[in-house]
């Protein structure tokens, strides 16, 4: 579904991504972890068109879209949710979930409701300025977002950072519920332990290089992986 | 009393001209992030269009405001595009300066084609005044009113329910967000340049039938003082635009009449200075409060 060959990807003069390489099948949860800084948000960005790499080919469907603007993408079945949610703080919560349907031709009342029975917290908040929402409401938001133009596709990006662990469980929960729907996923996350737990396979970044790649299972009970990710 | 009313009603009408190019700003500001200098000269480029059509071509007044209204949207999509477009990437100060060059271009040019003569403006705004007691109210002014007011309601509701006019709050608000929901950056801010000009047409129209004449430069003080009226009411608010607009044009009306017509423009800026020791983002500006 989604295949990624030998990019690099500079910021001006910073090498940051140094010949990347990895795959996504339909229908599996991949995760990328990493310590911070690896390059794994510099990774999805790409992917979803914010920044060029500048060399090395990305096809998602069996097209080539490193050259397509990230806009055009939506359309075609990618949606990134990126890092720090980036809700639009200052528009209410419904009006958050209408610009994730922005592609869509006709938003039915039922996608909405859909979200909301999956959120609860967002029916209750639906005409509230997003900026009051807690940080667990605001990721809720984020993904809420992103499920509106029903994607193939659902790249996350450190869904679980700074929320308290109840919130991370439910967070990882929903990205599941995501996956039995038959969303394909794409997980980027630094809490190695429960990325790798409900990962079909993951890839491990240092230094904008993958160093390890394998099943879930497999990296879990890795030694190096143990060591550097899941405190020994 | 009847006079300080009178005073206050072509204030109000003033301030609505104001108020519809300061929105043009705003919005500018708000969605491409950058300050438009030369937006006050698409008001004389629209005052000319009108002149040019009514006077030298006969055609009647209704074709002359859509011919303006076209002629400005077409300038300003082109400006964007020409000289706004390839900077997108570049630090502010290449962008403001480049502002100020496109002004003084469109000034040069019109000074090459209508001379630095001032031409009088066509009366195309026939409307016997309206007297209501001892209160006498110039037609012009009304229908100014009317118009501006017709036209502000209509772009509060178009920016707040429309999807375009949402989608154009997202872009303001974080771009690559905006982006990432497949709305498309570059296609908004044409959009915005467009409203923009359009709005700074109606308002050329109306400035020209307010003083009677236009000339090369007639857009820079109205372009200033609108400026002004944006950050008056928080630069990148719309609300604030609007209500910058008409309070810059009724200060500036009853200084003129009751302390000093020399003086007003001073009254005006200093009156700015003071609001913004106060509150720095303008009477309604935002603080932003990010949070990660």
């Amino acid at each position: 579904m989604l295949k990624v060959d030998d990019i690099h990807v500079y910021y001006g003069q910073i090498h940051a991504i140094k010949g990347v390489s990895f795959e996504v099948h339909e229908g599996e949860i991949v995760a990328l972890i990493g310590a911070n800084g690896a390059g794994k948000s510099t990774i999805l960005k790409t992917v979803s068109g914010l920044l060029r790499p500048r060399s090395g080919s990305i096809s998602f469907l069996g097209e080539n879209i490193h050259h397509t603007e990230a806009y055009k993408l939506v359309n075609r079945g990618l949606a990134h949710v990126p890092e720090g949610r980036r809700i639009f703080l200052q528009m209410t919560v419904r009006e958050n979930l209408d610009m994730g349907a922005f592609t869509q031709k006709d938003v039915s009342d039922k996608d909405i409701e859909d979200v909301f029975r999956r959120f609860p917290r967002l029916k209750e908040r639906e005409k509230q300025i997003a900026g009051t929402l807690s940080g667990g409401e605001q990721q809720m938001l984020a993904m809420g977002r992103a499920m509106m133009s029903k994607p193939k596709l659902l790249m996350l990006d450190e869904p679980s950072m700074g929320l308290a662990p109840i919130l991370v469980e439910q967070i990882f929960d929903i990205v599941r519920e995501f996956h039995a729907m038959g969303t394909t996923i794409l997980l980027v996350e630094q809490n190695a332990g429960k990325a790798l737990a409900i990962a079909d396979r993951a890839y491990v970044l240092e230094q904008g290089r993958i160093t390890l790649s394998g099943t879930g299972q497999e990296l879990a009970n890795s030694d190096a992986v143990k060591k550097a990710y899941l405190g020994g | 009393m009847m006079d300080f009313i009178s005073t206050l009603i072509s204030g109000l009408s003033l301030g609505s001209i104001y108020a519809l190019i300061a929105l043009g700003y705003t919005m500018v500001y708000g969605i491409a992030k950058m300050l438009n200098f030369a937006h006050g000269d698409v008001i004389m480029v629209g005052a000319f269009a009108v002149i040019t059509s009514v006077s030298m071509l006969g055609l009647p007044p209704v074709v002359s405001i859509l011919i303006s209204i076209v002629c400005c949207v077409v300038l300003g999509v082109c400006i964007e595009r020409i000289a706004y477009k390839p900077l997108r990437k570049s630090p502010p100060l290449a962008v403001l300066i480049t502002a100020i060059g496109v002004s003084y271009f469109l000034q040069s040019l019109a000074l090459l084609i209508f001379g630095s003569t001032q031409h009088s403006f066509p009366k195309i705004i026939n409307m016997p005044a309206i007297t209501l007691g001892e209160l006498t109210i110039r037609g012009n002014m009304l229908i100014t009113l009317l118009i501006t007011t017709a036209i502000m309601a209509g772009m509060s509701i178009f920016i707040n329910k429309s999807k375009t006019g949402k989608a154009m709050r997202a872009v303001s608000e974080d771009r690559d967000a905006a982006e990432l929901m497949g709305i498309s950056v570059n296609r908004t801010i044409t959009i915005t340049f467009a409203i923009g000009s359009a709005l700074a047409a109606v308002a050329g129209l109306f400035y020209g039938t307010t003083y009677g004449f236009i000339g090369p430069y007639t857009g820079s003080m109205p372009g200033i003082k609108a400026f002004v009226a944006a950050v008056f009411g928080g630069i990148g608010s719309m609300p604030g635009a609007m209500l910058g607009g008409i309070l810059l044009g009724v200060i500036e009306n009853l200084s003129k009449r009751y302390i000093s017509t020399e003086l007003s423009d001073a009254i005006v800026f200093a009156v700015l200075i003071i609001v913004l020791m106060v509150k720095p983002t303008g009477l309604l500006g935002k603080k932003v409060n990010e949070k990660v």
